[in-house]
């Protein structure tokens, strides 16, 4: 019942929008009706084409993000923790972080050529803020909170840091992680958009060209899936890794 | 048990001209087993003094003794109960009480079985699985109360423990501080604002004023014990809560 109330709107938008198509209202040529886009997925899908871009964007978002979870965390943490480390990266990330991911992307290409290697760097620029700021946050919140109550209780460095700072900080730093993949998906289809031969992005620009509309617009539903489906992964161990809390962080989002 | 000496603790950078004495020569001792209050307005450095005696900011001048040794740093024989945030909210109401014992190296089994019997002392049972998160706040403080008691500190300080709770609340819970000392026979130092909990509870009241925090008076609560909520409508508790409120206004 609920999620057929979700549905609900997407539904009325696609009847609407197939009405339009039969009344001859829309130019097929600019946007297809749903009929046609269904057909032209089905086919995509048939010949396996459409799986193995998805793959191609899905394996580069995970490898940069990988690499971004890795630097952003330590990084972050570092900073959360110490003074010394947040005085040296704080600025520079502030500074670099306004500047969008897409924004990287000749520099990329100039360094690093066409392919899956400026993708993997995209994305890593695309992922890494979010998670070392969150990260900063989690762990200097959690010292700030928790630490006094740890240290009076005369808990040694390791409990600190498995017991308090870690379990304490876990949920900003999940959010983090969630908020970063969520950018690093959108900055691997704007970096295929140029920087590639193959992916969604890639997928979506070489149809512009050979005017296939229906087929970029399936490259688009596939990308929203994708994007959706990975934020409620996320979402979901979130909830598993943060009992009695994790609610509060998505609350005050 | 307790004894301070003439301890001035100082915030701000004196060199940029924004230096403001927190506490200025305070001195006063506490006796084991004694039930002893700091009252005054918020801003006199009443958090600073417990700060201070917990070890979690070094006095600029003066002298902290506890048990005869000097202050060097936290410990776990002075345990401090805050007014907020003193709960890990990520465990639960058990593993929050068996933490203090976590960190002393106490095997598993039998933090365990220490916990549950300080959680039942606070009349928590039944709440061992529950995360903070779904407690009230006065349950939340009395969690609070537990894991301080379950690591057996030679006292525990408390900086406006019922500060957060509603006034229904903060009576009840005052009763069953009441009842914990009285068992326990723990020395508490409590700092509030409020008078009337201060002279309901405590041995003596050490009466505050703001800027510089100094101990104006310390005045000796001599209303008999045990004593229990109707003491607050015997003319002595009156005519005492009166006269420490004059002494305050005086102050302001």
């Amino acid at each position: 019942m609920k999620i057929f109330k979700k549905l609900l709107p997407f539904l009325a938008i696609i009847i609407v929008w197939q009405l339009l198509c039969r009344l001859k209202l829309l130019n097929e040529y600019l946007l297809p009706s749903p009929f046609e886009i269904l057909k032209a997925g089905a086919a995509l899908a048939k010949t396996g084409e459409l799986f193995l871009d998805l793959f191609e964007s899905v394996k580069r978002v995970l490898a940069g993000f990988i690499a971004a979870s890795f630097f952003g965390l330590i990084l972050g943490a570092l900073s959360g923790y110490g003074r010394r480390f947040s005085d040296a990266l704080l600025p520079v990330c502030e500074f670099l972080r306004p500047i969008p991911p897409i924004a990287w992307i000749p520099l990329a290409i100039l360094w690093f050529g066409l392919g899956d290697r400026p993708a993997y760097f995209i994305v890593f620029v695309g992922a890494f803020f979010p998670i070392f700021i969150n990260s900063y946050w989690g762990i200097r919140e959690s010292r700030l909170m928790h630490l006094n109550v740890a240290r009076n209780f005369g808990a040694g460095p390791l409990i600190v840091l498995t017991d308090v700072l870690l379990p304490g900080s876990l949920p900003r730093i999940l959010h983090g992680l969630r908020i970063g993949l969520g950018l690093g998906w959108t900055s691997v289809i704007s970096a295929e958009l140029v920087g590639a031969q193959s992916g969604l992005g890639y997928m979506i620009q070489a149809n512009r060209i050979m005017l296939k509309t229906e087929n970029i617009i399936v490259g688009m539903i596939t990308i929203g899936i994708a994007g959706l489906l990975m934020n409620q992964l996320m979402l979901l161990l979130e909830k598993r890794l943060s009992p009695g809390r994790g609610d509060t962080i998505r609350a005050a989002e | 048990m307790i004894r301070l000496t003439k301890v001035c603790k100082t915030y701000g950078d004196p060199s940029e001209g924004g230096a403001r004495a927190a506490l200025s020569a305070v001195s006063f001792e506490i006796k084991k087993g004694e039930f002893f209050s700091v009252l005054g307005p918020s801003g006199c450095g009443k958090t600073t003094l417990i700060n201070i005696i917990a070890g979690f900011v070094k006095p600029e001048a003066g002298e902290v003794l506890f048990d005869g040794k000097p202050v060097r740093g936290p410990w776990r024989d002075r345990i401090v109960v805050f007014q907020e945030h003193n709960l890990f909210d990520w465990k639960t109401v058990l593993s929050n009480v068996a933490f203090g014992l976590k960190a002393k190296g106490m095997p598993a089994a039998e933090r365990g079985r220490t916990a549950r019997e300080f959680i039942e002392l606070v009349h928590l049972s039944g709440f061992e699985n529950v995360y903070p998160s779904s407690l009230s706040g006065g349950m939340k403080q009395r969690a609070a109360l537990a894991r301080a008691m379950a690591v057996d500190p030679g006292c525990i300080l408390m900086d406006e423990p019922l500060g957060s709770l509603d006034s229904q609340m903060r009576e009840k819970l005052q009763l069953e501080i009441m009842a914990l000392w009285e068992k326990t026979k723990k020395t508490i130092l409590m700092v509030t604002h409020d008078i009337e909990e201060a002279v309901f509870l405590s041995d003596r009241v050490a009466l505050m004023s703001k800027a510089p925090g100094r101990i104006k008076q310390i005045v000796p609560i001599d209303i008999p014990r045990p004593r229990d909520a109707s003491v607050k409508a015997s003319a002595g508790f009156q005519a005492l809560k009166h006269e420490l409120s004059e002494k305050i206004m005086a102050d302001s």
